[in-house]
């Protein structure tokens, strides 16, 4: 198995968004296992919302990630100070390699060859399996969608469930290859057997490195929401357990964790609450018979205080990771995660990855949107991530003078023919009487109209030009 | 925090009427629908005849520079306080959502929040500002709907087109499966990204065929050349009509509607 673990993953090319789509879509597999994913995934978040005011829940749930931000800097130092007292090291890294670095400095001081893993959108931000396995120690995914990802030398397709792209015959297949287990679509087998493999490795690990849900600064508590109680095994049985986080997942009380628990779970699987919800405190204490020895946590920052500059990129820092964005997106259920080649894919991968990539290497991510807004409207935070696709696509052309595009790469996606037609477009509808002159040309010789017109008539006919405007037809009429 | 609740003005006795440029262009018959539906109800209609477009595709695409000019160039065609009428979810949602964005920090700022605040989807308009009764005069018909994006949340007006139909006795409204997903329009999207948009609006005619209706209605000229577009060059059984021309067509012989 480290065989295959130890694989360096091919390097990703964001640019390469065109291709990779064009595969998705007509990969009938690919296709189908994310319709019905999405699908049922829509059909049970609508179900747990069923009877509450999620209105008003989403406001709340809004009201507490803004007040949280607009407040970070104290809350980070008030989190790390009680984190402190309450025995728990804290770290902070500027970027994924220093992240990466400090978890290394604590597995070589223990002498650590071992280690296992909880589900962590921040080490995939890191790569966190890799360095580790280039520096000799391996990494071990426990999170059953994570494992069936790291055997087949992927990475997570979805935020929350990061295998969503295999069906039962795929993972049954991979399985089998890689860990002997018998093909089968018994759901219940393939699970107890890769359960199997991996309770051996958390008796033998090192160390356990696991995400954040939410941390709590008034009490120093890191919160942890899972299914499969890989993340309880993870943070509890290795005698040292490191926390890896974005820095932007601090809240100021206990009270708050309630509301955004709720929306959390039903927003991103439609569970009224998850199997397990770990609360962590300290390390062991002196009278406790299990529990880590040391704990750290590394507050990870890799681009979030940059993005924190910005009054309207802020919100974008309000994510709570529950993935209902992508679950409800036209276009991911069409090309599925993959073909992003980002560490986020979705919606919320289109407003985030940019500050972390830069718009240069991000550039076709903000206009793969139609800008229907279904992800804003079921966010449980109320981002308004179709407005911050907009920006963005201003960003990423140096489009408003009034607003000077300030993200890493912007204007990268300016070409000076574009920027003409659109100049061309814009004199001649600023301009009523030529507007008028035109359209009226147009429709008097609507006959020589073109039957192509680009892409669009790839898969429909053109619309057709009336023989008169409705500017003529209501001056005929008087009006 | 919440979106901003809508409260509908008291039934003018004069609006504005901002066509869209696709209406000016491809389909002037649902601008006139419009308006004919409109003055059925007693309300005279201005007709500015200096406008032209919202500057949405602009602005969409990241030219605010230019989506500002061509914006600019539409604001000082409504001078009196009546109502803003717009055919359209997506350029009532450009004028009504964006425009005070798209502004701020300008002179124009406070003109262009004042002008938002009056724009109205029409459909919405006629039926929770003028309260209009429909008397249907026309043959027994099935049809679907699809509402625009823009239409039901940008305008939240996705009640409204179903409540309209559901006026004329002779129609049968059925319903697509998925009807709040997206058709794949989205503007410069549908050629940055064809083949997406391509797969989306296979899917919508999909979905609208198998629902045994072989005509549906939208609130948005650019959902209908893309869903009947799609339809015509694939050779499905699937016309479309904007909403506004079938409630004029079927209604038309009835020219005592006012009330």
């Amino acid at each position: 198995m480290s065989e295959t673990i130890a694989k360096a993953h091919p390097h990703i090319d964001v640019k390469e968004f065109h291709p990779r789509a064009h595969a998705a879509i007509h990969n009938p597999k690919i296709r189908q296992n994310f319709r019905k994913a999405m699908d049922g995934l829509m059909a049970k978040r609508t179900a747990a919302f069923e009877g509450w005011d999620l209105e008003t829940l989403r406001d709340l749930g809004a009201n507490i990630r803004l007040k949280a931000l607009s407040n970070l800097p104290d809350l980070l130092e008030q989190l790390e100070q009680k984190l402190t007292e309450n025995g728990i090291k804290v770290h902070w890294a500027v970027d994924g390699d220093e992240a990466c670095r400090i978890v290394r400095d604590i597995c070589v001081a223990r002498d650590a060859k071992s280690v296992i893993k909880g589900k962590s959108m921040v080490s995939e931000e890191m790569e966190l399996n890799h360095y580790l396995q280039d520096q000799g120690i391996e990494a071990l995914e426990s999170d059953l969608g994570e494992y069936i990802v790291q055997l087949a030398d992927e990475t997570p397709s979805h935020i929350i469930m990061p295998a969503i792209h295999k069906n039962t015959g795929e993972i049954s297949e991979l399985l089998h290859e890689k860990t002997g287990t018998d093909l089968s679509n018994d759901v219940e087998y393939l699970t107890a057997s890769a359960r199997q493999q991996l309770r051996e490795k958390f008796m033998n690990a090192d160390v356990g490195v696991s995400g954040v849900n939410f941390a709590v600064a008034e009490t120093g508590t890191l919160c942890l929401v899972e299914n499969e109680g890989n993340g309880r095994m993870t943070t509890t049985v290795p005698k040292c357990h490191i926390a890896v986080t974005g820095i932007e997942k601090v809240v100021p009380s206990l009270e708050d964790v309630s509301a955004l628990l709720a929306l959390l779970t039903r927003s991103a699987t439609g569970q009224h609450i998850t199997t397990y919800f770990n609360m962590i405190s300290s390390p062991r204490k002196g009278e406790e018979l299990d529990g880590p020895e040391e704990v750290h946590v590394v507050l990870v920052d890799n681009g979030r205080s940059s993005i924190y500059q910005d009054d309207e990129l802020l919100d974008t820092l309000r994510c709570i990771r529950c993935g209902a964005c992508m679950n409800h997106c036209p276009v991911y259920t069409r090309v599925g995660g993959h073909t992003y080649g980002t560490t986020y894919p979705g919606p919320i991968g289109k407003i985030l990855m940019p500050h972390l990539i830069g718009l240069d290497e991000g550039r076709h991510l903000p206009t793969a949107s139609s800008l229907c807004g279904a992800c804003g409207e079921v966010c449980p935070v109320k981002i308004p991530i179709p407005d911050l696709l907009v920006r963005l696509r201003q960003e990423s052309v140096d489009g408003d003078r009034l607003h000077p595009a300030k993200v890493r790469g912007h204007g990268a996606k300016r070409s000076t023919g574009e920027a003409l037609i659109w100049k061309g477009w814009a004199w001649m509808h600023a301009s009523p009487g030529i507007y008028r002159l035109g359209t009226g040309v147009a429709a008097r010789f609507r006959a020589l109209q073109p039957s192509k017109a680009g892409a669009w008539t790839d898969y429909r006919t053109a619309p057709k030009l009336a023989a008169k405007t409705l500017h003529q037809r209501m001056k005929e009429r008087g009006q | 925090m919440a979106d901003p609740i809508k409260v509908y003005p008291s039934r003018p006795q004069k609006v504005y009427f901002f066509g869209t440029c696709l209406v000016d262009m491809f389909y002037p018959d649902a601008g006139i629908a419009g308006v004919e539906l409109l003055e059925r109800e007693g309300i005279e209609v201005i007709f500015p005849q200096g406008q032209t477009c919202c500057g949405q595709p602009a602005y969409t695409s990241g030219y605010h520079d230019e989506a500002r000019s061509v914006a600019r160039a539409q604001l000082d065609l409504f001078p009196e306080d009546w109502p803003i009428v717009v055919p359209s979810g997506s350029c009532g949602g450009m004028m009504r959502k964006h425009y005070p964005s798209l502004f701020k920090d300008t002179p124009e700022a406070t003109q262009a929040a004042e002008i938002a605040g009056r724009v109205w989807e029409l459909t919405d308009f006629l039926l929770n500002v003028c309260h209009i009764k429909l008397e249907d005069l026309g043959e027994p018909v099935t049809v679907a709907m699809h509402t625009s994006c823009s239409a039901r949340r940008e305008m939240g007006v996705a009640e409204v087109g179903p409540a309209l139909l559901g006026q004329l006795k002779n129609v049968n409204l059925v319903e697509q499966i998925r009807p709040e997903e997206c058709c794949g329009f989205g503007g410069t999207f549908a050629v940055r990204h064809p083949e997406i948009s391509g797969a989306m609006v296979e899917e919508k005619v999909g979905t609208l065929v198998d629902t045994g209706a072989r005509e549906f209605v939208t609130t948005d000229c650019g959902c209908l050349m893309n869903i009947a577009g799609y339809a015509e060059k694939n050779g499905k059984p699937l016309e479309g009509q904007h909403i506004l021309s079938f409630l004029w067509e079927r209604t038309r012989g009835n020219k005592g509607g006012q009330s």
